[in-house]
């Protein structure tokens, strides 16, 4: 089945249909509508699956996804136009320029906790490209799943962008056919798996992968309000982001006060029983449940703790004095439990950090610039945001993505575009000026190879319409005020001339 | 422990004491690579003549001059390719920093090929020490002289921990493969790229994978065909056609086939004007193997022009094969010897049509005086890259990303794409801890009004650039109002 999906789709893009510029806007346009006349549905399909509260939706997901569609949309024409290159003087008579293409068909997997941004996201870059694609969202958010594959091909074109639903045996059929290039977003451990199969088709992979996000409080900021920003990161989703801040690494000193804020924040936030706030979210399911009840096995937190498991419920909870090495400290926690570890100064937090595996964020709280830049230059992540958590990802002319075990390759805006383009470069010569070839071609001798040799050496200059209309409007400025410089230096020495005389200069 | 596990466990430690984060430290390597070159040319060339057969003046101007020219862009740019790079504000970030910081990624693995052993392996290191990693060079084992005098002189010129070049055969690499890398820089063959791609994917290692395929050129019977020959013939026989980016096979109308047939032999006489087995600008094939190869598939094709052979020297002539169909056994992988054949097409649409029935090709060449033509061939199929009216040049343009796609290919790299792709790009916002009042909306507990709120700040576009374009218009405008009022007051 999985396969005759495949053909369809492959198919449809042979067809040609989905070059025309014009086509992926008006496809881009009916996901639009798609988004902005189906919210009620998508936010009650979310609510089933993951409890999320109806505000949550249109600000974590909706907006987002409406977002990248309008800019999109807006900028189409000027991303998908070919890009000019510097040329050096072999190619100076020559059209060279990189022509983005669409790769073919791609293979969208999507993840469970943000289910909707997480695959229509890359399906918005991936119209954009002009490519097919078949999307497969997670089994686990089932309703979403469901709806998903109801909707989609009520506003998209059928063949060309089919969804795919199913578990882990289905997942495993697709990965088993050729695409053009695969997106992936979820774990580490299925990651491998996705890339060892795109190895065998050699198809390029893009991972949006998780890890431990590592946050560090400086004891000399603004603790209370770091923390209900960290609260806020934490707890949104009940925890379940892949950018959410995983645990925190603070001085001894000011650990009370941070347990302290994030308790107060979090009555401010959800009142004394989260399990009654309409806006506190559930775990995904029994397994995902009892698996972090298992991580807080044998601590004592100090914050919440309560859970309930008949409806997936743990209550948003803080540990304080974690050892490094506990099995807390093992895996990405994925869910409200936030663990504390308490270290001496800033380097002992870097340290920390940089024999940890590269996380996917690294947050850093801190009112000192250069401490700041100085954590920044010694750690590396795919990304970092200080004194905030998760912003990185909402501006989207910010490459996101992960490094290491928390992914490859990035997405957002352009870069979406980008990631799922073929970057081809086209060097268009003419069949005259051969002359200018002939110290190429053998029998090579000292004066041929040296004419060569000064050409292939050749520096590159920028030739692009921008670079030229600087050139000739700096060099219009600069002897426009060379030549009043000298005016001025004539009439200061005293030099007279009638033709001023009646414009009235010398009164 | 292994000889190659203990190398990576070198080069790893000597990159996590950050010394090549400095760019000085990278400039000053750079430095001394290209003292290497400039000082071993001798070596360098003698290697390349045992190796390949290679004349002093090609070795020099295919292996040694791009690397030199590399180096120098490098480290004239350095400073501009690592420094953060600022993107694009919207409203809400409109006070922060925010920008991409490129890194190094850690320990980058380059695996070289044998066709050119100095140039495709010492390219991709110029860009890892460009962006601040360690690297393991693994030369290619086939090219046997220029391996052994990369391994003892490199560690001369260069950081001994930090750069390091392994020997070996299949058997080293493959202890290699099994090493956790932070990168892996593979230029070869389609069949061993899908081997390094699933090693890497055991550790979740990036991959630039640098392949090749059948190129196809075509001519248009509308086009100058002696000067499109010639420049085929040269590109060809580079080397001995030992290019990735040779043209592969010829596509043409079978009314100008006898006359390709004709330049081609016209263009040879010229470059070889005694025979191509006594001049010193015609390459050797690299070893027995390739040879019984490349012999192997001239097998039921007529042979148009050379065909001559002498095992002993490894010496093929330049040959023009006819009559090939797409069935023939030279068609069914890339020839990577001095072997072209000429495959009949009735114009442009057919030869699309065979292009787009195979893999994607690592380069598509076009001849032609048409525009449209060329921009239709463009438009139609899809390859790593397209020169219209040459062949293999665009290589020599650092601007321009080398790279495949599908089986020839993942990565681009040249110039400053080496240092994208060697680096981590990484995305920082820097805010700050006051104006929390802004935040607000999205905190819980939510309301209507906070979500409509959201909605319309978050969704309305703002171009920040041309609102700064206009806020400098106006005070312009009303800068040049004033001077006029007053110049006309005073008068």
């Amino acid at each position: 089945m999985e396969r005759q999906v495949l053909q369809r789709a492959k198919e449809a893009f042979l067809s040609g249909r989905a070059r025309p510029l014009e086509f992926r806007l008006q496809q881009l346009h009916a996901l639009q509508r798609m988004i902005t006349e189906k919210e009620t549905e998508i936010s009650t399909a979310l609510k089933q699956d993951i409890n999320r509260s109806q505000y949550d939706t249109p600000l974590l997901e909706l907006i987002g996804i409406e977002n990248e569609v309008k800019l999109a949309i807006e900028k189409l024409a000027q991303w998908a136009a070919p890009r000019p290159v510097e040329k050096n003087l072999l190619t100076i008579s020559d059209e060279v320029y990189i022509q983005p293409e669409p790769l073919g068909v791609v293979l969208i997997i999507g993840a469970w906790n943000y289910p909707w941004a997480l695959t229509l996201l890359p399906l918005i870059g991936a119209i954009a490209a002009g490519n097919a694609a078949v999307v497969k969202p997670s089994e686990l958010s089932e309703c979403s799943s469901l709806l998903l594959r109801a909707l989609l091909p009520r506003y998209l074109d059928k063949d060309l962008y089919p969804v795919v639903t199913g578990g882990v045996s289905e997942t495993q059929q697709l990965l088993r056919l050729r695409f053009d290039h695969i997106f992936y977003t979820g774990g580490s451990t299925a990651a491998k798996l996705v890339m060892e199969a795109a190895a065998r088709h050699l198809t390029p992979v893009t991972l949006e992968l998780g890890g431990k996000s590592p946050c560090y409080i400086d004891k000399n900021c603004d603790v209370r309000t770091a923390c209900r920003r960290i609260t806020w990161g934490k707890f949104v989703n009940c925890g379940q982001t892949c950018i959410a801040p995983d645990y925190i690494l603070c001085e001894p000193c000011i650990q009370g006060r941070v347990v302290e804020c994030i308790r107060q924040t979090l009555l401010e936030f959800y009142g004394a029983d989260p399990k009654c706030s309409p806006d506190y979210g559930r775990i995904i399911n029994q397994r995902h449940f009892n698996r972090i009840m298992s991580l807080m096995e044998g601590y004592t937190p100090v914050v919440g703790g309560q859970s309930d498991s008949s409806q997936c419920y743990i209550a948003p909870t803080v540990l304080k004095d974690v050892p490094p090495h506990s099995r807390l400290m093992q895996e990405e926690i994925f869910g409200p439990v936030l663990p504390i570890v308490t270290v001496s100064d800033m380097d002992d937090a870097i340290n920390f950090i940089s024999e940890r595996e590269k996380p996917l964020a690294l947050y850093i709280f801190c009112s000192d610039k250069k401490a700041i830049k100085r954590m920044i230059e010694e750690t590396t992540s795919g990304g970092v945001t200080v004194n905030d958590v998760m912003m990185h990802y909402t501006l989207s002319s910010l490459p996101f993505g992960g490094v290491g075990q928390s992914g490859m390759g990035r997405y957002h805006g352009k870069h979406t575009f980008d990631q799922l383009s073929h970057h081809r470069a086209c060097l268009i010569r003419s069949l005259n000026m051969e002359s200018v070839n002939l110290a190429r071609y053998p029998p090579q001798d000292r004066r041929r190879a040296r004419r060569a040799r000064m050409a292939l050496k050749s520096p590159l200059i920028d030739t692009s319409k921008r670079t030229l209309v600087w050139a000739i409007v700096a060099t219009v400025l600069g002897v426009g005020l060379l030549i009043t410089l000298m005016v001025i230096l004539l009439i200061a020495s005293g030099l007279n001339c009638t033709c001023w005389y009646w414009r009235g200069f010398y009164n | 422990m292994s000889r190659q596990q203990l190398a990576v466990q070198q080069a790893r430690r000597s990159f996590q004491t950050g010394r090549t984060k400095p760019l000085e430290f990278r400039i000053q390597q750079l430095r001394g690579l290209q003292s290497f070159i400039q000082e071993r040319q001798g070596d360098i060339k003698d290697a390349l003549q045992k190796d390949l057969g290679k004349s002093e003046l090609a070795s020099e101007l295919y292996d040694i001059l791009v690397v030199e020219s590399e180096i120098k862009l490098s480290m004239t740019k350095l400073a501009e390719w690592a420094a953060p790079r600022p993107v694009e504000k919207n409203l809400f970030t409109i006070t922060d920093e925010v920008y991409v910081k490129p890194e190094p990624l850690g320990v980058v693995l380059i695996i070289g090929p044998w066709n050119y052993p100095w140039s495709l392996t010492l390219l991709p290191l110029v860009g890892a020490i460009a962006a601040g990693n360690a690297v393991i060079v693994k030369p290619s084992e086939i090219s046997s002289h220029s391996s052994k005098v990369m391994k003892e002189l490199l560690p001369l010129y260069l950081d001994k921990d930090l750069y390091q070049v392994v020997e070996g055969g299949v058997p080293e690499t493959q202890e290699l493969l099994k090493q956790r890398f932070d990168h892996i820089f593979y230029t070869g063959s389609t069949t061993v790229g899908k081997l390094v791609m699933e090693a890497a994917a055991r550790y979740l290692t990036p991959v630039t994978l640098e392949l090749g395929g059948k190129s196809p050129c075509y001519i248009d019977k509308n086009c100058d065909i002696s000067t499109a020959c010639r420049r085929i013939t040269w590109a060809k026989f580079i080397n001995c056609g030992q290019t990735c980016i040779a043209p592969d096979f010829l596509l043409c109308e079978p009314s100008i086939q006898n006359r390709v047939v004709e330049e081609i032999k016209k263009s040879i006489k010229k470059f070889y004007p005694d025979s191509p087995n006594s001049s010193e600008d015609y390459g050797r094939i690299i070893n027995q193997r390739q040879f019984k190869r490349l012999m192997g598939l001239m097998e039921g094709c007529t042979v148009a022009l050379g065909g001559d052979a002498d095992e002993a020297k490894g010496y093929i002539g330049p040959t023009v094969l006819k009559n090939v169909t797409a069935e023939s056994k030279v068609m069914q992988e890339e020839i990577f010897g001095p072997l072209l054949p000429i495959i009949s097409v009735d114009g442009v649409e057919e030869a699309i049509q065979f292009i787009n029935e195979r893999e994607k090709p690592l380069v598509l060449y076009v001849f032609s005086y048409d525009d449209k033509l060329i921009k239709k061939v463009i438009a139609e199929t899809s390859s790593g890259a397209v020169v219209a009216n040459d062949c293999v040049v665009h290589f020599l343009d650092s601007a321009l990303p080398f790279g495949g796609v599908g089986h020839s290919g993942m990565g681009r790299y040249r110039g400053r794409h080496t240092f994208d792709q060697l680096s981590n790009l990484r995305s920082c916002m820097i805010k700050k801890l006051t104006m929390e009042g802004f935040n607000s909306m999205r905190y819980p507990p939510h309301t209507d009004r906070k979500v409509s709120w959201a909605r319309r700040a978050l969704l309305t576009r703002f171009n920040i650039r041309r609102l700064q374009n206009l806020v400098i218009l106006a005070i312009l405008t009303g800068l040049a109002a004033f001077v006029v009022q007053r110049f006309l007051h005073s008068s």
